[in-house]
């Protein structure tokens, strides 16, 4: 096999890592964690990676694995099918729309940036599983979530950053 | 670059733009389309998801043992403090239990020789499959678990979950070897309960809260904070008499609920197959579930 096949593999490969992080947020999401109080308000560790993708390399997590992401959350947490992967897919919209304002901040700006996309992220939840269930959802672990998800960006951004750098130098 | 390349990489990169938003345009669109299904006919979306799942358990399962052994990790460094405490606490429960075994024994025959004087027609005995929880709903808006036990197991909708505290849920979707659990506190589960003492009926509402609340209680019934609710049977899918929790509060609007159930705690559970025939119609999806086995 020539060199230039197994660079294509190498390419192709790559352009895995973020739609598989991407996954593995979701298990973790999901995973029985028995920590007291914390199922409710599980931070939505996926939207911070769809968030950094989309700022970095959108290329890289393509609407439809951004769809697929969502769509396999709802399944796993049993929100109503298409909810999340409708939140992402609107969370990518927006940021890929902005991109050219948070390329090349500080991570401050981002983090704000963040702040700002979130409450979107979670008050479409809220609205949408409100509707579906024909009765208004508790909104008070919303906020709880929606804080821990905020407060969880920098060490998840950290963590995808490390995992950028490293699929970058070897590119 | 060639002049003709540049050509295409400037034709080529509008028609990406467009193709994308199109691309986005569509997943919103099935998005939508995928909660009106989903809303309104869940039977057409439920095979879906069973199979999924199904499919993931294995992953499911291998991401719940760390998960567990981090929160018995965080269990055992808590003990370790308490442990003379508890082991005091424990031998005077274990005490005041050796009791409660010999009142059940006692009040077990008399019950047999009364139900034989009086004929009584005994109800159905409950077979149980024991699982694991391998998934929570990790999120603000469902209550529910998934287990790793399915159809092959003998679970199907509508059965009971226990555990060593009481009532947990019901089982709404069983795939080959995973099941998802509403739990009692979700805003979907409604419990036909009864009030231990003065067996006064009513349906057990959750709000996705951590108190269930008890609606259609009669006017007049009387409750008062500390009472014992268990299940009532109603419907036929529930044994009778599972425990549920005690009533913590009353008031003029409502009655709220809290449940025996420890949910940090819930690692292992026990499904009940407790059917009484020709009660429920049988549905088509329990058809379906037949067809799975």
């Amino acid at each position: 096999m020539s060199l230039a096949w197994w660079s294509r593999l190498g390419v192709s490969l790559r352009g895995l890592v973020p739609f598989t992080l991407g996954l593995v947020f979701v298990f973790i999401t999901v995973a029985p964690w028995r920590l007291p109080g914390l199922d409710p308000v599980m931070p939505m560790f996926a939207l911070t990676a769809v968030f950094y993708w989309s700022v970095y390399r959108p290329d890289w997590l393509p609407y439809t694995a951004t769809f697929t992401l969502g769509l396999i959350q709802d399944l796993l947490s049993g929100t109503p099918i298409g909810m999340t992967a409708l939140i992402f897919l609107v969370v990518q919209a927006v940021v890929v729309s902005q991109r050219r304002f948070f390329l090349k901040r500080s991570f401050l700006v981002m983090w704000w940036g963040f702040v700002m996309v979130a409450p979107a992220a979670a008050f479409t939840g809220w609205f949408v599983s409100s509707l579906v269930y024909g009765g208004v959802v508790p909104v008070e672990p919303v906020i709880v979530q929606l804080l821990l998800t905020v407060l969880f960006y920098p060490p998840l951004t950290w963590i995808l950053g490390r995992f950028h750098n490293l699929i970058t130098d070897h590119a | 670059m060639r002049p003709s390349g540049h050509r295409v990489l400037r034709l080529a990169t509008p028609v990406k733009v467009l193709a994308q938003r199109f691309a986005l345009l569509l997943l919103v669109g099935v998005a939508l389309a995928m909660i009106i299904v989903d809303s309104a006919e869940p039977v057409v979306t439920e095979r879906f998801r069973t199979t999924i799942i199904d499919v993931v358990t294995p992953v499911l399962e291998f991401f719940a043992r760390p998960a567990s052994s981090i929160a018995e990790t965080a269990e055992q460094i808590d003990s370790f403090f308490v442990v003379y405490e508890e082991n005091a606490k424990l031998r005077e429960e274990n005490a005041h239990l050796k009791q409660w075994v010999t009142a059940a024994r006692q009040l077990e025959q008399e019950n047999e020789v009364l139900r034989d004087m009086l004929n009584v027609v005994s109800d159905p005995r409950a077979s149980f499959v024991s699982a694991r929880v391998i998934a929570d709903s990790g999120g603000a808006f469902v209550r529910t678990i998934l287990i790793n036990a399915g159809v092959r197991d003998g679970v199907a909708p509508g059965q009971a979950v226990i555990n060593g505290d009481g009532l947990l849920g019901r089982v709404v979707e069983a795939g080959r070897r995973s099941a998802r659990v509403l739990l009692l506190t979700d805003l979907n589960s409604l419990i036909p309960v009864v009030i231990e003492s003065t067996r006064e009926r009513a349906i057990l509402a959750g709000d996705n809260s951590g108190r269930p609340r008890l609606n259609f209680l009669s006017e007049n019934a009387f409750v008062a904070p500390g009472e014992r609710v268990v299940t009532s049977g109603h419907g036929g899918m529930f044994p009778p008499g599972l425990p549920i929790g005690i009533v913590s509060h009353v008031s003029e609007a409502e009655v709220q609920i809290q449940p025996f159930a420890d949910w940090q705690r819930l690692e292992f559970v026990t499904v009940l197959n407790y059917f009484v025939p020709g009660v429920l119609p049988a549905t088509r999806r329990a058809e379906r579930i037949e067809g799975l086995r």
